[in-house]
């Protein structure tokens, strides 16, 4: 799979784990969104930087071409799955009683 | 970047008190499950040349199947930040609802 599609995939992947799997439901809710725009906000720096330095290049043929401060729109995807992933369990394990405060 | 990202997200952890860094067990039980899948990704993303690392500009520590140690560090940091920014949002938002509240 070109990393474009596996992007779109891990994005639908991390929306039904959240919905179904965990059941913390965040991405319905303004408190998630909330923080996923500051977050989104500092991705793109240092999105920059890694791509605008070198430090990460991508190949041509495993994305559309379409970039966003210099990163391919791909990575962007990537994040917000990463992401939901992780704050979907951390809600989930709190419901559970881990460590609520 | 992970230095930035460091700055960049820490305070929140004294200045809001939000708690993640001394939750260390529902910390793991959130991070690295992801990780483990991430880290696959990022693998397969290596070995199918879909994105390079330039080797002038990383330690030169490599884990298991040439991963840069940045890389490792990389999905460690980065959720730990994602984690303090959500807790800095209910600090600042309490009436807002989470999906944890009893």
């Amino acid at each position: 799979m070109t990393y474009t599609q596996l992007a779109l995939t891990m994005t639908l992947v991390a929306i039904l784990f959240d919905l179904y799997g965990t059941r913390s439901k965040i991405v319905t809710r303004k408190s998630f969104w909330n923080a996923y725009g500051i977050m989104l906000f500092f991705q793109l720096i240092t999105n920059w930087w890694l791509t605008s330095r070198g430090i990460l290049t991508y190949a041509d043929d495993a994305i559309t071409g379409m970039r966003i401060a210099a990163a391919p729109v791909e990575d962007l995807f990537f994040g917000f799955a990463m992401i939901t992933m992780t704050i979907s369990l951390w809600i989930y394990w709190g419901k559970k009683g881990v460590q609520r405060n | 970047m992970l230095g930035f990202t460091v700055v960049g997200s820490f305070w929140l952890e004294f200045i809001f008190k939000v708690g993640v860094l001394r939750r260390l067990k529902r910390v793991a039980l959130s991070i690295l499950p992801v990780a483990v899948i991430f880290l696959i990704w990022d693998y397969y993303a290596v070995a199918s040349g879909h994105w390079f690392f330039d080797e002038k500009q990383v330690v030169g520590i490599y884990g298991p199947a040439g991963v840069p140690l940045e890389e490792f560090l990389f999905f460690i940091i980065v959720p730990l930040a994602a984690l303090m920014t959500i807790e800095a949002v209910r600090a600042v938002k309490k009436h807002w609802k989470f999906g944890d509240e009893q």
